[in-house]
Parts: C-alpha cells; structure tokens; sequence
C-alpha cells in the first residue's frame, strides 16, 4: 500500500545526507569525545562541528549550544536550570507539555507560576507579559511555533519586553527549528530548545541555547562534559546528525527551500476548504509555520478520521498522543477558545521535506470519500445538519 | 464467514478478545484492533483513600500493553480510542447516583448499551468495518421467521455474559457478532496458545473495571472529593419490616438487598436488608424469609425476539449475573414498563440490577428493575 506521511510536526525522517553524515560515528570514529588519544580527538572534532553548525542556524556562538537528549530535556534543563523556590515563572496556556508540566511542577517546588492566555488565533499577547511581571520574576518561557496549529509566537516583542525587565527569556522552538529563520539576537532570547527529530535528524538529541553569562543549574550530574552544564558521554552520532541536519536546514531556508512546503501545505488546505462544508482553520490569521495546517472537520471525530485515513495509507494526527496511544482533548484549541466539539473534529497536517506535490494529491484524493462516510454514520454530524 | 471482510474486534487486551482477533486473523478477514480508553486510571489516586499506586485495571497501560501486543503478534492495525467523556457521563456518573439513591447498578450493562456497542460500533463504521466483533460469550444470529435478530446464551453457560447485553437494539445486533459463542474458556485459551498468544494464560477480570480493588464505597468518596464534592448525607433510619425503628445507619450507599453483614444491630435471628428507601434514606431490615417476592417492576425495557408485548408472555427471567433464571410471566404496563411475575418467589430482587427475559437459550429482551 503507498503510504503517504503529513505528520512531519510528530517526528520526520532522518534525510539520506544526515544519516550518511553520522553512519562513520557508529563504527569507524567510535572514540569518546574526552578522551586525549587520536580516537577522541576526531569525534571531539565532530561533535564541535556539528555545535558550530547548529549556533549557524540559530544565531549564536558555538559556546553557547549545549546538546541534550531532545527537545524536552532542553526544555527542562532551561527551566528548572533557571527557577527555584520563590521565583516567578512566566508562561502561556498552549505550550508543550514539556515545558507546561516542568511550570507544573515548578509550582509545587514552590514557585509561582502565570499561564498567559491566547486569543482566538493562538497568540500571546506581548502586553499581557508586561501585565503580569513582578518584582521575584525569573524567567519567562513561550514558545517559539506552536506544534498542534503552528501558530508563531511573536517572540521578538516578547524577548524585548524580558529583556527591559531583566528577566531571562527561553523559547521552545522545536516546531520552529528548520521552517523559519531564527536568530537569538533579533529574538532577544537567553534561552532556546530544538530537537533533531523535528528537522530530519534522529530520534533522541537536541540542544539548547543558553546565551553566554547565564548562570544554568545543571540536571545532570557527572563529568564536565557541554561545559558542565550537561554531564553524560556525547552521543556522537545523533549530535553529529544534528550538525548535519541544522546545515540543510538553513541552506533551505536561504535559498527558498520552505517555499515549495509552504505552497503544498496552501494547495492542500484551499483544496479541502473549497470542498466541504463546515471546515476551517485553527489559528486562521496568525503568522504561521509553513508545513503545518490545523483543520476542523465540523460534525466528525477527528480520532475515526485519523484512523480511517491510516487505514488508506495516509499519515495524519489529532492533538496530542498520550501514553496509551489515545487521543486527549486539545489543550491548544480549548486555549483558543474551540468549542469542545471542534476541537474533536480537528486534524493537524504537517509536511515535511520528502513530500511532494504527488503526495499532496494522494491526499486530497482520499479525504472527501473518507470525510463524506464520516459524516453520514455521525450521530452529531446529522443533528447539526437537521438543526440548521 | 464464507468471504473475507472487513471487521473490527473490539479489544480489552484480555484472553477472550485477543482471541477473537486472532481467530478472525487466521480466517483470512481485514481485521482492525480498537481498544477503548475509557477511564484515566491516574485520575483519583491519591483522592480521599484511594492508593497511591494506580491498581484498577480499566484501560490501564498494561492492557493497552497487551492487546497492542497480540495485534503486532498476529500482525493487524490497531488503534486505541478516547471515550473518557462519554464513559464518565453515561456509566460512571449514573453507577454513583445508584449507590448514593439506595440502588445497585451494573456498569458492564450501560457500558455495553452506550460505549462498547454504540460509539465503538459507530467509530468501526466510520472507518470501513460493517461488523464489530468482541470476546462477548454469546451468540447473535437472523431468524428469518421473526424477521429479527435474536441474542442467545453461549455454549458455555458458566460463560454467559447475556444478562450484561440485554440493551442491545436491533440495529446494533445487525452489525455485531460474538466468535467465542460456540467456544467453552479452556476451548479459547487453548486457541489463543494455538495463535502464540503470550497472553494465553493471563487471569480473567472480574472486578468493576474502574474500581480498584472492587472497593464501591472508596470509589464514591474519591469520585466525588476529586469533585470538591462531599459524599452526600445519606444517614438515617435502620427500620425493620413492620415500621420499627431499631438503629441508625451510616448511609444508604453501603448496603445492597440480601446484604447480612454490617447493619450495625445484634438480634436473637440473622437479619437482612430487605429494602432502602432512598428518598427516606431508611434501610429495611427483616428475617431471610422477608427477602422473598414474586413480583418486580421494570422500566427503559428493550425488547429484542419480540418487537412489542401484545399480550402477557411466559418467559424465565433472570434477576442478578449469577441467578439461575426462574420461570415467570412478563406484561406490559407502560412504553417501556413490565410487570413479572415469578411462579415461585425469588430471594433478593434488587433495585438497580437489571431482570432479563428469556425464551429457552433466546434473549426476549430485559430492563431495569426499579
């Protein structure tokens, strides 16, 4: 069966040039990056490539770039790196979970914590962080792009505003990392969380930006490695890959490479507005990264609809997965106000570089005939058409 | 089945669905695995009294763990579907009101009715299945004469989950079929061993899914304190048949009819409770003699080998899952109202419980006794 894949904000494949890049760090170069011999001299040297490649595409100085496990340690290590007892912790309502249980549990450390609201595109409102700063303020963390809608943050405001405060900034760009240009400068951010799994690199490595001067915790505690701020062996290989990744990242983003995702991503959208009825957009009008779309379907649950399309060979997602594999109410629409039944009947479509424009029809050829025998075994979907 | 199509078993991650699914596997049918998460486990631990660790068994990790398991093994699709709300709504939510007006409910019936074979079958459509099936012990078939589909007992009566699937509309039937139904449980578990199931050997569940521990009573009070709700006072009167108050009782929720232990009075003879009077929040209690009646009264009747009940109609009926059906007559009183009849009187008919009909081995239909 072909099997197409527009779930690229889950995880993407690892493209072809980063698996070669790092396939000599599994045998060949096997050293350890500390030890003094000609064996860790060469990994040393590539794993200290790969941290100049990475501060390329954010803006920073290689110094700056600690690898992690992925996004989420990233995430926690900015977090609870910078908050203790007592502080004041600023965030929003439609962050990962990442970052929204690290708050959480920031709050039963004891620290005081704001969930900003969004308004009904998904935003923050910069102004709304000025709101509710306070004297104890530590650390404000909003993320970057959102995973479920793609909705951008409008960050720069926000980094402006910490910054004019004193107050350190992080921001989650993990769905933001390889689709828009990112610099820490015009972000005024201190912290910054990516992943390579989220921009072709492997499963199980990421990094975070921590801008020179900041006095981090760190989570791990072991050898001096990332310059004490992150004990462990390297993972060479991953770390490798995400040097690699993070170089054709932003080769696409200089020469336009997003714009042939970002037209798919619009074809594919205008195509299944233009052909039903009670569709639309989550995050309609808000700047937005370009792979991604968030579609309601009004009237179907957008759990038969993912499965049904898996079924034809189609790879999509509704909100987020939980542990059991089940689907749990969006956090992100209920944030934005989607009424509950909305949120239900939303899918999210995230390309990714692999697909093309054969994909995109593949697509559009399965979800009206899918859609359409959706709606007609919906028991809501009959009810609101005989109501209206 | 003659031809090969597309159906979806409905999948606990137990031996008996796990076989189902493996069967129809090897019959050469599209098989989709669906299992239902319906209650988050996570959810009251730690609520007034409820363990720390998470032990009930509903939709826990370990038998999402498994069913997914048996579809890798046996090599299906497989997906797991929320349905937490609507479960909380139509099972949970009516289970504590039962207990807390002096009913005993059964949860399995009202999950079967609006979860199992109503969303579950509803989602199996949606995604290219005309049939659901489950690990159900019972049979389903089309009697052409009656021009109905009829529900019958298993082969392996010890086996019969029929009392739990008396709610089923014939719509519903028309689209479900049951494989064990023919099958004995040493029959399933040595198919499962057949199919290299791992799980061929795992205990069956008997508990209340969403109880931990079959413990009601410390269910209610961390179902309503997760709520900021406190447990309602329903204290009041222990009374004995003729009227006489004889104690207090701690609240209606902690007794069911037939129940001995725990009243909380020593007399010369064994008492029971006979009845609770939830409006008045009374416990009647009485001698084992006073448990007995030869009437009770049903309502939400559904009715499945008849479409109506024109006239009165001789049946057996059964009035709790382990109840061996007693002959009675049935009679319509209302829509969905029935009156029965016993030949002879049965001990501790209790309120909550549903009374099923049958017909020989074919379910006429049942409803819930008020």
């Amino acid at each position: 069966m072909r099997r197409v894949y527009f779930d690229n904000n889950a995880t993407t494949p690892v493209l072809p040039e980063v698996f070669e890049a790092m396939r000599p760090y599994f045998g060949e170069h096997f050293g350890n990056a500390s030890s003094i011999h000609h064996h860790g001299q060469e990994t040393r040297a590539a794993v200290e490539r790969a941290r100049e490649s990475v501060a390329a595409l954010l803006g920073c100085r290689a110094a700056e770039i600690v690898f992690t496990s992925g996004g989420t340690e990233a995430d926690n290590l900015a977090i609870f790196g910078l908050a203790s007892a007592g502080d004041h912790v600023i965030t929003s309502t439609v962050e990962h979970h990442a970052v929204l249980n690290s708050c959480k549990r920031l709050e039963s450390l004891g620290c005081a914590v704001s969930y900003l609201p969004v308004d009904s595109r998904g935003q923050v409102d910069p102004d709304d962080v000025r709101q509710v700063l306070r004297p104890n303020t530590r650390l404000v963390t909003i993320m970057m792009g959102n995973n479920e809608t793609g909705v951008l943050q409008p960050v720069a405001e926000i980094g402006t505003i910490a910054a004019e405060a004193d107050v350190y900034f992080h921001t989650d760009a993990v769905q933001a990392a390889g689709k828009v240009s990112i610099d820490v400068q015009k972000i005024g951010c201190d912290l910054l969380s990516i992943s390579g799994h989220k921009m072709h690199a492997p499963q199980g490595v990421g990094a975070l930006y921590v801008r020179k001067g900041t006095q981090l915790q760190p989570m791990l505690y072991g050898g001096s490695h990332e310059r004490s701020r992150r004990a462990g062996t390297e993972n060479v290989p991953s770390i490798v890959a995400l040097g690699k990744a993070a170089e054709l990242a932003r080769e696409g983003l200089e020469h336009g490479g997003l714009c042939t995702i970002e037209k798919m991503r619009d074809c594919l959208q205008h195509a299944i507005l233009g052909n039903f009825d009670g569709v639309g957009v989550n995050g309609e009008g808000a700047p937005r990264v370009p792979n991604t779309t968030n579609l309601y379907f009004e009237g179907l649950e957008g759990e038969s609809l993912v499965i049904a399309l898996d079924l034809k060979g189609l790879a999509v997602s509704t909100g987020a997965a939980c542990s059991s594999g089940a689907i749990e109410p969006s956090h992100v629409l209920t944030a934005m106000g989607v009424p509950p039944d909305r949120a239900r009947a939303s899918i999210r479509f995230s390309l990714g570089k692999q697909n093309t424009q054969e994909d995109i029809e593949f697509a559009l050829a399965l979800i009206p005939e899918t859609v359409v025998r959706l709606r007609e075994l919906s028991p809501v979907y009959k009810k609101t058409a005989l109501s209206t | 089945m003659p031809n090969t199509q597309t159906i979806a078993v409905a999948m606990s991650g137990g031996v008996d669905s796990s076989t189902v699914a493996a069967m129809l596997r090897a019959e050469g049918h599209n098989v989709i695995g669906l299992t239902m998460q319906l209650w988050n486990q996570r959810r009251l631990v730690g609520h007034a009294g409820m363990p720390e660790a998470v032990q009930g068994r509903c939709c826990s990790l370990d038998d999402v763990y498994d069913a997914r398991r048996v579809a890798e093994t046996i090599g299906i699709p497989y997906y797991v579907v929320n349905h937490e709300e609507r479960f909380e709504r139509e099972v949970v939510q009516p289970f504590v009101e039962d207990y807390l007006s002096g009913r005993t409910p059964i949860p399995c019936s009202l999950c079967n009715n609006h979860l199992k074979f109503d969303q579950l079958l509803i989602v199996a459509r949606q995604i290219g299945a005309e049939t659901l099936a489950s690990g159900h012990y019972a049979h389903v078939e089309f009697d052409e004469d009656r021009g109905r589909w009829l529900l019958k007992r298993p082969a392996d009566l010890s086996k019969d989950q029929t009392y739990f699937l008396f709610g089923l509309t014939q719509e519903q039937l028309s689209h479900i079929i049951f494989p064990l139904g023919g099958m004995t449980k040493p029959e399933v578990r040595e198919r499962a061993r057949r199919h290299g199931l791992v799980l061929a050997e795992k205990p069956d569940s008997q508990e209340i899914c969403f109880v931990p521990g079959g413990d009601y009573k410390r269910f209610l009070d961390a179902y309503l304190a997760e709520r900021g709700e406190a447990l309602p006072d329903t204290t009041g009167e222990l009374v004995t048949t003729s009227g006489e108050v004889i104690g207090e009782h701690k609240g209606i929720h902690n007794f069911t009819v037939g129940q001995r232990k725990g009243l909380g009075v020593a007399t010369g003879s064994p008492l029971y409770v006979i009845q609770i009077k939830g409006d008045a929040r009374q416990v009647v209690v009485g001698g084992g003699d006073e448990l007995y009646s030869r009437t009770l009264r049903v309502r939400r009747v559904n009715l499945i080998a008849v479409e109506d009940l024109r006239e009165p109609l001789r049946v057996t009926v059964k009035i709790r899952h382990r109840h061996e059906p007693a002959p009675a007559m049935i009679e319509k009183t209302g829509a969905h109202e029935a009156l029965v009849t016993f030949d002879n009187p049965q001990r501790a008919i209790t309120p909550g419980q549903a009374a099923v009909f049958y017909d020989g081995d074919v379910v006429v239909g049942g409803g819930w006794i008020v």
